[in-house]
């Protein structure tokens, strides 16, 4: 097997004396979709704000293609091809859906600004299912519709890797299979995806393999049927969180 | 470009045309001075939007680039040429503003706001140590040969300048780039947007147009000390009038500067004793009243 496209590699990352990732390693392959699982709290959202840049490693490294990402600022990383929805989600609420895709288009080197963009930056809303509310204001939208602008953004970057950090959340069960069919989709464009999410229903739809996080340390890494059986990962969610348990 | 982005070009080079002969047809020299502080304002508000509108950086650092371009006119008029002064005072704002820039501008919010501040103080008490303790003269007299009409003259080109470069700016990547840090810094780097870049490129031609008019506008007070050059207020007055008529839009500092110059005179005028607590009273009311800007209650009213 070549390089991974992601690879991390015993990375670490503190916020004072609190260890919130503990020298995690995982890979993502490219066309893979890898599950980033684990109680609230063990740690998911800082291992993806360490991909895309957003937060510093302390210890460890990223690498994507076999190249050294860690250490680069947040907008190098984009441009090599990384792109992220947020947990909350973030829209540029006073510009136009349009213009939301084309911020995402401008700034990468297989972008387009002007007049160009325009007609990609429609058809990614097409793909997202916004294709009608293009001069819409992005603030105007319902916040599941604000979602579907946060990927068509991401995928305005025409990223290898993508990041989705609890994507499908809050979808109703119609939704939800559009949203599934969606990234599947894109996974078998070849995209590597790494997912958060607790919708338990799409992890099993989505995921060939999971990574458990528990208290920032990878506990259970595999087959997503094996891992969720993982006595060490049931414990996990059972022991410390009752009502996370019982929502997967 | 456009048919309709060519009219609007036109329409703006005819209409400064138009001013250029102003002039010659203002008899009063009182008249004329009110011209050049519409144009003083007009020049400032609209620089200081260049960088502070789309990105929503509140700066009240405006008197600090504008008063070291007075001070350069003030101490290099009698020894260089015209453009030899305006060049020097170029340089020395562009360079106050990159260290500036780059030091600064990772701060946002409040903490920008109060940095911004306290820069242009610490400015002026460098400028006052330096007078009292090296030259022992803290006023200076500006020797200039400039008439009343080359001033306005040259602040009117410094006006068309800087709302030409804006105009180009918004239309380019830099312009979109400008847009998407004002409204969320985050999403920016993720997008790939260098924003360290962005933003002290635009805080520096913003500066630098600020810097100029300090230098052009020192021959007119002939007598300048650090408390004239560097008086705080200027920046208040640039920021409301911005404010009044919109930061984010291209005419919107204008519209803000030509109707707050004329009531600021009148008021200054009529209630010399009680100038800064009506100045108080204005601001307090355009925050409550068009927090959006006058340019922001026209577009609300157009749209359906």
């Amino acid at each position: 097997m070549s390089a991974p496209l992601l690879q991390m590699n015993e990375v670490t990352r503190r916020f004072g004396g609190l260890v919130a990732v503990d020298r995690l390693s995982l890979a993502v392959q490219p066309g893979e979709l890898v599950g980033l699982l684990g109680p609230n709290g063990s740690g998911k959202t800082t291992a993806m704000n360490l991909v895309s840049g957003a937060l510093a490693c302390h210890g460890g490294q990223i690498a994507l293609d076999g190249r050294r990402i860690s250490g680069l600022a947040s907008h190098r990383i984009a441009r090599l091809g990384v792109a992220r929805t947020f947990q909350l989600v973030r829209v540029l609420g006073g510009m136009s859906c349009l213009d939301n895709v084309a911020a995402g288009l401008a700034f990468h080197p297989r972008g387009a600004h002007g007049a160009q963009a325009r007609a990609r930056a429609q058809s990614l809303l097409e793909r997202v299912g916004l294709g009608t509310q293009a001069a819409l204001e992005a603030g105007a939208l319902t916040y599941i519709d604000q979602k579907r602008l946060e990927l068509a953004r991401a995928l305005a970057l025409a990223p290898r890797l993508l990041l989705l950090d609890e994507w499908l959340a809050g979808l109703n069960p119609t939704e939800l299979r559009q949203g599934i069919a969606l990234i599947r989709s894109l996974r078998d464009e070849g995209l590597g995806i790494l997912l958060v999410e607790h919708v338990m229903d799409a992890v099993h739809a989505l995921c060939t393999r999971c990574v458990v996080m528990n208290a920032g340390r990878k506990i259970a890494d595999g087959p997503t049927r094996e891992v969720l059986a993982d006595p060490l990962v049931v414990r996990a969610y059972l022991g410390e969180d009752d009502e996370e348990a019982a929502h997967a | 470009m456009s048919r309709r982005t060519w009219a609007a070009w036109g329409a703006g080079a005819a209409v400064f045309a138009a001013l250029a002969l102003l002039p010659r047809w203002i008899g009063s020299d009182y008249l004329l001075s009110l011209a050049i502080s519409v144009l003083m304002y007009g020049v400032l508000a609209s620089a200081w939007a260049l960088f502070s509108g789309p990105t929503r950086y509140v700066s009240l650092a405006t008197v600090a680039f504008f008063g070291v371009g007075a001070y350069t006119t003030a101490v290099l008029g009698e020894v260089l040429p015209w453009a030899g002064v305006l060049a020097a005072a170029l340089a020395l704002g562009v360079a106050m503003a990159l260290v500036v820039g780059l030091a600064t501008l990772r701060l946002s919010g409040v903490y920008f706001v109060i940095f911004s501040f306290g820069l242009a103080e610490l400015v002026k008490q460098l400028v006052t140590w330096w007078e009292v303790n090296v030259t022992q003269e803290i006023g200076r007299y500006v020797f200039v040969d400039i008439t009343q009409q080359d001033i306005y003259w040259q602040l009117l080109a410094l006006l068309a300048l800087v709302l030409a470069l804006r105009a180009l700016i918004d239309r380019t990547r830099l312009g979109l780039a400008l847009r998407v840090i004002g409204e969320d810094e985050t999403v920016a780097v993720h997008v790939g947007i260098d924003t360290t870049v962005a933003k002290v490129l635009l805080f520096t031609l913003s500066a630098a147009f600020m810097t100029l008019a300090g230098a052009v506008m020192a021959p007119r007070w002939t007598y300048i000390d650090p408390s004239i050059a560097f008086a705080p207020v200027i920046s208040f007055q640039t920021l409301i009038m911005a404010l009044l008529g919109g930061a984010g839009a291209l005419l919107g500092p204008l519209l803000g500067a030509v109707p707050l110059v004329l009531l600021f005179e009148l008021l200054s005028a009529h209630f010399p004793n009680h100038f800064s607590i009506l100045l108080g009273g204005v601001f307090m009311v355009i925050v409550y009243l068009v927090p959006r800007g006058l340019i922001g209650l026209w577009r609300r009213r157009s749209r359906p």
